[in-house]
């Protein structure tokens, strides 16, 4: 799926925007969360999941391929957590319950 | 931000009602839970990708009474940012990170699965 099939999912649900309007607000919208999180702020889109901010610490890694020491420098990086939600819609059959019946 | 400050901020910036650009971010959010559940990647240039991974069932323990718990195969969705949103995002690092914990809300991890704390 590519950003044109999500205005293609607005436009014709939504009724009342142009194919240009739906467009250009699939964009605002991810521009916005584009935004948000360029100013160190998380997002929490319930039904679907978080991306989380964490800052990483400066650490010593390694090239994968020579095996040769590299120094991976600080960073701040983003992370989705698929909600609860979200990982059901995707496992459709009752394969949650175990989780469910350990948490109670 | 949570969704109904997103839905905020889209009616002021797009000039829409508060339940229009509700069913606008629903419809989005919807578009795309539907394309993961028929197992197809979502590629949305600039911000990132989502893609379907399958996992194997294992034996999973719950940390609590230390019980062997079966954990079934299931499918995960799996985000990887796109290049620009994550030069953008190292970038904010002149900011604080705030928006909240990530603790209230209804993605907690599975009990009995380990948190992949690290990558």
């Amino acid at each position: 799926m590519t950003k044109s099939e999500i205005v293609q999912a607005v436009y014709s649900r939504l009724g009342g925007f142009s194919k240009k309007e739906s467009a250009e607000l699939v964009d605002l919208v991810f521009e916005t969360l584009k935004e948000t999180l360029g100013r160190g702020e998380k997002i929490k889109i319930s039904g679907f999941g978080n991306f989380v901010l964490r800052d990483k610490r400066q650490r010593q890694g390694r090239n994968p391929q020579t095996g040769e020491p590299i120094l991976i420098t600080e960073r701040r990086v983003l992370n989705f957590k698929a909600s609860q939600i979200l990982k059901q819609a995707l496992n459709p059959r009752d394969n949650m319950v175990v989780a469910t019946a350990v948490t109670e | 931000m949570t969704k109904s400050e997103l839905i905020d901020a889209i009616a002021g910036r797009g000039e829409l009602t508060k339940a229009r650009a509700e069913m606008l971010v629903n419809c989005v959010f919807d578009a795309m839970t539907e394309a993961l559940q028929r197992n197809e990647g979502i590629e949305i240039r600039g911000f990132g990708s989502f893609t379907v991974r399958p996992y194997k069932p294992y034996s999973g323990r719950n940390p609590r009474t230390g019980q062997p718990v079966p954990v079934p195969a299931k499918r995960l969705p799996f985000f990887k940012v796109g290049k620009e949103l994550k030069e953008l995002v190292n970038s904010s690092r002149q900011f604080a990170i705030t928006g909240g914990d990530d603790s209230d809300d209804d993605s907690d991890d599975d009990i009995i699965e380990d948190d992949d704390e690290d990558e």
